[in-house]
C-alpha cells in the first residue's frame, strides 16, 4: 500500500506538572514548566508507527503547529520512527489563541497537500481537553471518522475501527481517507532507542506558515477567565440513612 | 483536565517485549525534573534532552516501581536491564560497529543521572557493566570485541570488573593474583574480593600479575564463567547495592587461553585505570540521580507535613537546608558534566577532573541524600519511603572505584608534580 498518514502531536505541559493559575487569572503559567508530547498523541505515533512496521502504510508523517520549541516533540516523534516532520509556525499572540477549529483547518490543508490516506490524531490534548480537532478535521475534509479507537485494523481500502463509548465498545467500518482519533487503550507506546533518536537527527522537518496554506489562525473565542477549581470543603457526618436522605433534599440534590 | 488525569491515570492492558510496563497510577518518588532551578535538561542539546527524556521515562516506569523489591529481595533485575540493553543502554559509549551506541561520555553521563533516579544499584551495575563493555571494545583486538561486544552490549552475557583483592584495594598495584603462561594459556591463581555482579555474570575482566611487582607487571584477562577453576565465595550482605550481588571470585589452577589477553602482558594496569576514569563519572552521575530525586522528595514532602500549624515549607531553616542541597546539587552537576567533557576530548586534566568529580560530588551527594531523610523525620528512616534507599545505595559511591582518599592522592599528585 502507498498510504501516507499524517499524524498531529501537540507540546502540553508535562503531566506530571502541578499546574499554577498565572496571577492575572488570563491563563496558566507556562514559562520554565516541562513540556512533554500530549500523551495520547504518542499514541497516535505509535500506531502510526505499527501500521508502517505492518507494512500497510508508506510514510508516517509528524505535525504540530506552534513556535520554535515544538521541534522537540516533533523530534521525539521522529526518535519512535516517524519519516519526517512538519513545523506550522504559529507564534505569540497567534499561538496563544490557538484552538481546535484553526489546526483543524491546518491539518485538512495539509492532508491535501500531503495527499494523506489516513490522519491519526489524539483523541484530546490534556491541557484544553478539548476533544473536537479530530472531529473538525473529519468535517472539513468530508472524511469519515473512527474517533476513541481502541483497536484499528485496515481490511483492503477500508478501516475497522473499535471505539470505546459510553455504553460499552462500537466496531465501525469506514472508508479510507478517514480519520481516526487515539483513544488510551489503542497501544503502549514505545520507548525510543538511543541509535533512533541518534537517527531522527538526519530526518527532515520542513517548516510552513498557516498563510502557505491559506488558513486564518485568528480565533473566535476569547478567554475571559481562568480560575483553579474551588478549595474542597469538609463534608458533614449523620447518624442515620434517613438523616441522609433528608439533608441531600435539603441541599435539592435529590 | 481532572477527569483526563483520572483516565492517564488508569491502568494499561498489556505490555509488549519493548514496550512499557506503564503504571500510570503515578509514583510520586518520580517527578521528572520538575523545578526549574535543579532540571537536569538546562544547558543540554535537544538530542541530549531526548536521551534523558527516555532514561527518565525508562526510569520511573521500569525501574522505580521495582526499587524497593529489588533491594528487600536482593534480586538481580535481569529483565529490566535487558530491557534497557534493547534501548542501548548496554554498550552506551561502545563503538557501534559491535553493537553499541557510540555516544560521548556527556551523553553517558546525563543517561547514568537520569536511570539512577529510578534505582541506584542497578544503574551502578549497568555503568560498571558498559566499563568493561568499554574496556574490549577500546583495548581488545578485533578478534576478542567481535566475540564478547555484541553480546556485552545487548545484555545477553554480563560483565564483572575485578581488581580489587582481599589484600589490595587502594593499593591496587600490589594485587597478587597471579597468571603464569603455560603454552597457550595462562593458568590464574588468586582471588579477588567484593565483586560486583560476581556469580552471576558471564564475563570477568581480570587484572592480574604475568610479569614482575608493581603496576608493570599487571596484564588484563578475560575470564568467561564456567572456566574449570572459576569459582565464587558467598554472596555478601550489604547495606545497600542490593540488587546486584556482590562475591569474592576464586581462581584456582584456572586456564585462561591466550588469546584473552587484553592488550599486551603489562598493559593491565593502565586499561584498569582508563576503565575507571570513566567509571568514576558514572559513578559520580549515579549520585546526582539520587541527590536529584532525593531534593525533590524532599521538597514535597516539606509541601505536605505540617508542624506547629503550617507546613515545613514556612521554615526558614528548612527553606535555607533546601536551598543548600540545590546549590550542591547544581554545583556537582556542573562539575561531573565538565570532567564528562575532558575525557571525551582527552585533555589533559581530565584524569584529574574526573578525580575531582568523583570525590566532590559523591561526597556532596550524600550529604544532600542524608539532609533529604533528615527533613522527612521519622518517617525517613522507614523502608517504606525511597529516601532512605538512595542514601544506602550511594553510600558506597565515595569507597569503590577508587575512595575518596585515593581520589586526594591523584589530586594532590597531579598537584605537587607540576612544581
Amino acid at each position: 500500500m502507498s498510504a501516507r498518514v499524517l499524524v498531529g502531536v501537540k507540546r502540553v505541559i508535562d503531566y506530571a506538572v502541578k499546574i499554577r493559575v498565572k496571577p492575572d487569572h488570563t491563563g496558566v503559567v507556562t514559562d520554565g514548566v516541562k513540556h512533554s508530547m500530549n500523551p495520547f498523541c504518542e499514541i497516535a505515533v505509535e500506531e502510526a508507527v505499527k501500521l508502517k512496521e505492518k507494512k500497510l502504510v508508506k510514510e508516517v508523517v509528524a505535525v504540530s503547529c506552534g513556535p520554535q520549541q515544538v521541534q522537540e516533540t516533533i523530534r521525539t516523534a521522529l526518535a519512535m520512527g516517524a519519516d519526517r516532520g512538519i513545523h506550522v509556525e504559529v507564534s505569540g499572540k497567534d499561538y496563544e489563541t490557538l484552538g481546535p477549529l484553526q489546526v483543524s483547518k491546518i491539518l485538512a490543508a495539509l492532508a491535501k497537500k500531503e495527499q494523506a490516506d489516513l490522519i491519526i490524531l489524539g483523541k484530546q490534548a490534556i491541557d484544553d481537553d478539548c476533544n473536537q480537532t479530530g472531529q473538525m478535521t473529519a468535517a472539513l475534509l468530508d472524511w469519515p471518522q473512527g474517533t476513541f479507537a481502541s483497536e484499528v485494523n485496515i481490511e483492503a481500502d477500508k478501516l475497522k475501527v473499535v471505539r470505546e463509548v459510553d455504553g460499552g465498545l462500537e466496531t465501525i467500518k469506514i472508508k479510507l481517507p478517514a480519520v481516526v482519533t487515539a483513544d488510551l487503550r489503542l497501544n503502549t507506546p514505545r520507548y525510543a532507542t538511543l541509535p533512533n533518536i541518534m537517527k531522527a537527527k538526519k530526518k527532515k522537518i520542513a517548516n510552513v506558515k498557516p498563510a502557505d496554506l491559506g488558513v486564518d489562525v485568528s480565533s473566535r473565542l476569547e478567554v475571559l477567565k481562568v480560575d483553579e477549581p474551588p478549595q474542597r470543603q469538609g463534608g458533614v457526618k449523620v447518624e442515620t440513612v434517613n438523616d441522609l436522605v433528608r439533608k441531600l433534599k435539603e441541599a435539592g440534590r435529590i | 483536565m481532572a477527569a483526563t488525569r483520572a483516565l492517564v491515570r488508569g491502568v494499561r492492558l498489556g505490555s509488549y517485549s519493548i514496550g512499557r510496563s506503564r503504571s500510570l497510577i503515578f509514583n510520586s518518588v518520580q517527578r521528572r525534573g520538575i523545578a526549574a532551578c535543579v532540571d537536569p535538561s538546562i544547558g543540554l542539546t535537544d538530542e541530549q534532552k531526548e536521551f534523558q527524556k527516555v532514561a527518565f521515562d525508562f526510569a520511573a516506569n521500569e525501574m522505580a516501581p521495582h526499587m524497593a523489591e529489588w533491594d528487600q529481595k536482593e534480586m538481580f533485575p535481569v529483565e529490566a536491564m535487558r530491557k534497557a540493553a534493547q534501548l542501548g543502554f548496554g554498550g552506551i559509549y561502545v563503538n557501534p560497529d559491535v553493537g553499541g551506541s557510540g555516544l560521548s561520555r556527556l551523553d553517558t553521563s546525563i543517561i547514568f543521572e537520569a536511570l539512577s533516579t529510578g534505582c541506584v544499584s542497578t544503574t551502578a551495575y549497568i555503568s560498571i557493566h558498559n566499563m568493561c563493555a568499554w574496556m574490549i571494545d577500546t583495548f581488545g583486538n578485533n578478534e576478542q570485541r567481535e566475540k564478547f561486544c555484541p553480546d556485552l552490549c545487548s545484555m545477553q552475557k554480563f560483565a564483572s570488573y575485578c581488581l580489587t583483592e582481599p589484600g589490595s584495594g587502594s593499593d591496587a598495584a600490589s594485587l597478587l593474583t597471579s597468571a603464569k603462561l603455560q603454552g597457550d594459556h595462562y593458568i590464574l591463581n588468586g582471588t579477588k574480593a567484593f565483586i560486583s555482579g560476581g556469580g552471576d555474570t558471564d564475563v570477568y575482566v581480570v587484572m592480574c600479575r604475568t610479569g614482575g611487582k608493581g603496576p608493570k607487571g599487571i596484564s588484563c584477562l578475560v575470564v568467561e564463567k564456567g572456566t574449570p577453576g572459576l569459582s565464587f565465595g558467598k554472596k555478601e550482605k550489604k547495606v545497600g547495592w542490593n540488587s546486584q550481588p556482590t562475591r569474592a571470585v576464586i581462581f584456582e589452577d584456572c586456564a585462561v587461553p591466550v588469546t584473552n589477553l587484553l592488550g599486551a602482558e603489562g598493559e593491565g594496569f593502565n586499561i584498569a585505570m582508563k576503565g575507571l576514569n570513566g567509571g568514576r563519572i558514572n559513578i559520580a552521575s549515579c549520585s546526582l540521580g539520587a541527590a536529584h530525586a532525593s531534593v525533590l522528595l524532599a521538597r514535597d514532602h516539606m509541601c505536605v507535613r505540617k508542624q506547629f500549624g503550617e507546613t515545613l515549607s514556612n521554615s526558614q531553616f528548612l527553606q535555607f537546608k533546601l536551598a543548600e542541597m540545590a546549590t550542591k546539587l547544581v554545583a556537582s552537576r556542573l562539575l561531573v558534566r565538565q570532567a564528562a567533557v575532558a575525557l571525551q576530548e582527552g585533555r589533559p586534566d581530565a584524569v584529574s577532573l574526573c578525580s575531582m568529580a568523583k570525590l566532590f560530588v559523591t561526597d556532596e551527594c550524600f550529604s544532600i541524600c542524608n539532609q533529604a531523610l533528615q527533613i522527612h523525620g521519622g518517617y525517613g528512616y522507614l523502608k517504606d519511603y525511597a529516601v532512605q534507599q538512595y542514601v544506602r545505595d550511594i553510600r558506597v559511591h565515595q569507597i569503590l572505584e577508587g575512595t575518596n582518599e585515593v581520589m586526594r592522592m591523584i589530586i594532590a599528585r597531579s598537584l605537587l608534580t607540576e612544581s
